[in-house]
Order: C-alpha cells, then sequence, then structure tokens
C-alpha cells in the first residue's frame, strides 16, 4: 500500500495532468452531446455582461445600417399586414381556427455574442426563459433563417447557429417544390450547402431557397437564400448545390425568436406511426 | 499573498481578458485565430511547480471556454501543452542552466530561443483545439491551413506583446 502511495507522490504531476485532461474531454463531450454544462457556457450572466459590453460598443458603428434594414422590414409587414386584414375581410363569413391563426409567438432579441469563424458556431442572445424562450425554438431573422435555440438561461440564451456542421435543416426549391437537406461545409460564412436535391430537377443560379416547415420547428417559406452554384456530378442521383445565404451572419444583431405552439401536437402525433422518421 | 503573486494573478485577468473581448473578433479571413493567452501559460517562472503549471493552465481553458462556448476544448489543449513544457524547457536549457526566477520570453533567452521554444507548444495547442473542434480528421485540410495562418498569427503577436512589454535586453 505504501509502496503505491509513494508511486503516485513520484509521478503526481502527471497523474494531475491525467485527471485534468479527463474532465477537459469529459466535459467537451458531455456538452457537445447533451446540451448540459448550464453554467459554463456564455449565457452565464457573467460572462454574458462582459461579451455584451463589447458587443455594445462594436453596435454603434452598425446604427445607421441597422436602422435602415428595420425601417424596410417594417414598410414590408405594414404591407403584409394590410394584405392579410383584405384577405380576411374576404373570408369574414367563413370561421377560422383562432389556433391556426395564433400558431406562432415572437420574442425579438439582440444578439450580444457572435462567431462565425468555427465549425461549430453559436450566438448568444439576450432574451431566455424568462421572456419564454426555450430548447429547440426556431431564430430567424429579417433576412432569414440564423438557427435554433440550444440552451436557455433566465435572461439569455445560446442559439445553434446555421453556420455549424452539426446542423441541418428541410429546405425547399420554391420554383420547383422539390424539397431537400440544408447543411453548412465549415468553410465560407457566406454560402451554404442544399444536398439531396435529385437529378431530374432543373436547379437553376438564382433559385430561391426557403424553409419547408416540415419539421414544425421553422415556419414554412422563411427565406434562406438563393442558389449561387450548380453541380452535379455523372455518377451521383443527387445535385450539390451552393446557396448564398440570405443573412450576413458578420453583420447579425437583432434576432426574433419563433415559438410553434402546435409543435407538441405535431410531434406527439408523428411518434404514433413508427419509423416516421 | 505576495507582490509577485499579485502581480500574476493581475496579468492572468488581463490576457484573459484581452482574448475573450478584443482578439475573439480579430479574426482573419475565417482562418487566422490570434490566442494570444497562450502568451501567459508560456512566460510563468521556469521553476514554476508542475502541478501548479497545470492547474493554472486548466482555470485559463476553462475560463476561455466558458466564453467561447467550446467548454472543454481550449481546457484540453492547455493542460496537455502544461504538462509537456517543463520537460521541454529541461531539453533547451541553456549554457550554465536558468536563473533563479528566470522567465521563459525574449528579454532573457532571444528571439530565436523563444521561437524554438514556443513554436511546436503553439502548434501542438493549435492542432488539438481545430482537430477536436472539427470532431477529426474530416475536414483535414482546411483544418490544417487554420493551424498554419493561427500559429504565424499568434506567434507574431506573441513576439511583438514581448518586445513591446519586456523590452529587449539584449
Amino acid at each position: 500500500m505504501e509502496r503505491i502511495f509513494l508511486f503516485i507522490y513520484q509521478y503526481r504531476a502527471f497523474f494531475t495532468f491525467l485527471v485534468l485532461e479527463l474532465v477537459a474531454v469529459w466535459m467537451f463531450l458531455e456538452n457537445n452531446q447533451f446540451q448540459g454544462a448550464r453554467f459554463f457556457n456564455s449565457a452565464n450572466s457573467v460572462a454574458a455582461a462582459i461579451t455584451g459590453f463589447s458587443q455594445n460598443t462594436a453596435d454603434y458603428f452598425s446604427l445607421r445600417q441597422v436602422n435602415r434594414a428595420l425601417a424596410e422590414e417594417n414598410a414590408r409587414l405594414r404591407y403584409e399586414l394590410e394584405k392579410r386584414n383584405r384577405q380576411l375581410e374576404n373570408l369574414s363569413g367563413a370561421t377560422a381556427d383562432s389556433a391556426i391563426i395564433k400558431q406562432f409567438d415572437f420574442v425579438t432579441a439582440k444578439v450580444v455574442n457572435n462567431s462565425v469563424s468555427r465549425f461549430t458556431n453559436f450566438l448568444t442572445i439576450n432574451k431566455g426563459s424568462i421572456n419564454g424562450v426555450e430548447p429547440g425554438m426556431a431564430v430567424i431573422s429579417q433576412a432569414g433563417v440564423v438557427g435554433k435555440v440550444k440552451v436557455t438561461s433566465r435572461n439569455y440564451s445560446v442559439v445553434t447557429s446555421l453556420l455549424n456542421v452539426d446542423v441541418m435543416i428541410s429546405g425547399v426549391l420554391k420554383r420547383t417544390g422539390h424539397f431537400g437537406t440544408v447543411q453548412w461545409d465549415g468553410s465560407d460564412p457566406d454560402y451554404i450547402q442544399l444536398k439531396y436535391i435529385p437529378r431530374h430537377v432543373k436547379p437553376l443560379v438564382g433559385d430561391t431557397v426557403i424553409t419547408s416547415g416540415y419539421s414544425g420547428v421553422f415556419p414554412e417559406g422563411i427565406f434562406i437564400g438563393t442558389i449561387a452554384d450548380v453541380k452535379l456530378s455523372k455518377e451521383a442521383p443527387f445535385y450539390l448545390l451552393t446557396v448564398k445565404l440570405a443573412q450576413d451572419f458578420r453583420s447579425l444583431s437583432w434576432v426574433t425568436v419563433i415559438r410553434n405552439r402546435l409543435l407538441p401536437e405535431l410531434d406527439s402525433l408523428e411518434v404514433r406511426v413508427p419509423d416516421f422518421q | 499573498m505576495n507582490r509577485f503573486g499579485v502581480f500574476q494573478i493581475a496579468l492572468f485577468v488581463v490576457y484573459l481578458l484581452v482574448q475573450v473581448v478584443v482578439l475573439k473578433n480579430a479574426v482573419f479571413f475565417h482562418t487566422a485565430f490570434c490566442f494570444l493567452y497562450i502568451g501567459y501559460l508560456l512566460r510563468l517562472p521556469v521553476e514554476t511547480n508542475h502541478m501548479a503549471l497545470i492547474g493554472v493552465g486548466f482555470g485559463m481553458g476553462l475560463l476561455v471556454d466558458v466564453f467561447y462556448d467550446s467548454l472543454g476544448l481550449h481546457t484540453m489543449a492547455c493542460v496537455l501543452i502544461m504538462y509537456l513544457r517543463p520537460y521541454w524547457l529541461s531539453l533547451l536549457t541553456p549554457q550554465g542552466g536558468y536563473d533563479s526566477g528566470a522567465m521563459p520570453g525574449i528579454g532573457q533567452f532571444g528571439l530565436q530561443w523563444y521561437l524554438v521554444y514556443a513554436t511546436p507548444l503553439v502548434v501542438l495547442h493549435l492542432s488539438v483545439l481545430f482537430f477536436t473542434e472539427a470532431g477529426g480528421f474530416e475536414y483535414f485540410w482546411i483544418t490544417v491551413g487554420k493551424i498554419g495562418a493561427s500559429a504565424l498569427y499568434t506567434l507574431l503577436v506573441l513576439v511583438m506583446v514581448d518586445v513591446f512589454f519586456t523590452g529587449s535586453k539584449r
């Protein structure tokens, strides 16, 4: 027994190294697989306050641009609202289901931390569980899709960016109606890949790619981007399409979190069919 | 707590804040990252206790991870290079050995010695970081590009900071 202690003491530096390294590896795996470790991320209030301060300073330089974008969005929304109102007037005879009219809730949030350069990018926003944000909710900006909420604390949330090699969402070619999978290849933050569009479709450069709404997380028809490059190798069953993202992720400052009130219903329905996915 | 200890803690905080507030945003072409905080780990005194070195590496890595949302990633790399540092230093012992209280820096040992000392540790750190982040070797060449560019960038800033703040005495 004494010799074991002596042995451990002699190689104490090595054992310290071993233990701490294993702790680090464990934290890394745990954090990635189970979205655990709630405290040690940039949603914790001290870290968020520090990065929020530096982001605030940086924001002053993009105020003019943001103002313009918001004004444009306001104008567009007012137009949509009017259009919708008129449609409703025409339908006033029919009874609409209020659950479907109020299916989606919106929460506006400010980005306090953001990255675009890594393989797995995340952003932190200043709305948390207290504002009704929950893991799994969709996040969009006025230009298009941004990502999904990963973890929330009381006042902040971490969002898995679309620029993350682990994220896949369902996208549709608006012109033809064919759907595929949108996934980032980890190289250029301006472009993303659309996969599994079959050979017989004829996608063109400039075609619009939007969300399909199949997963129930994103509403149908949110803009993702436009096709910038079409590739089809000889034997491949599918196209490899490069999509120019509508949202410039480097200048992201305001986003909207979307909650789908009917998502639990959709999920519990699909669970009842074995092997649905 | 003596004055030296207080100074080291203050320096730790400064390196950490500069890293997470300033340098986190100073990334070039989405490939070249500057991890200046490695400089703090490299310049701890030569005779620092081996276990203390590993502990400081763990703490620095963990705090950087909190801000980068990459829990465990920087910690892993830091603990590894801090474990290897004393062995590497003993291989590089100059003639006559290290003076007591010596800190590995350009001021005391010269630029050439410093580069020989720092380059392998920085490259090892970045390799662990980027390959783990990429989840293996699937994106091999992109990752190698990131490591190369980031190593050059980090070393350049390390040398500039060292020369600027300690002044070359040789």
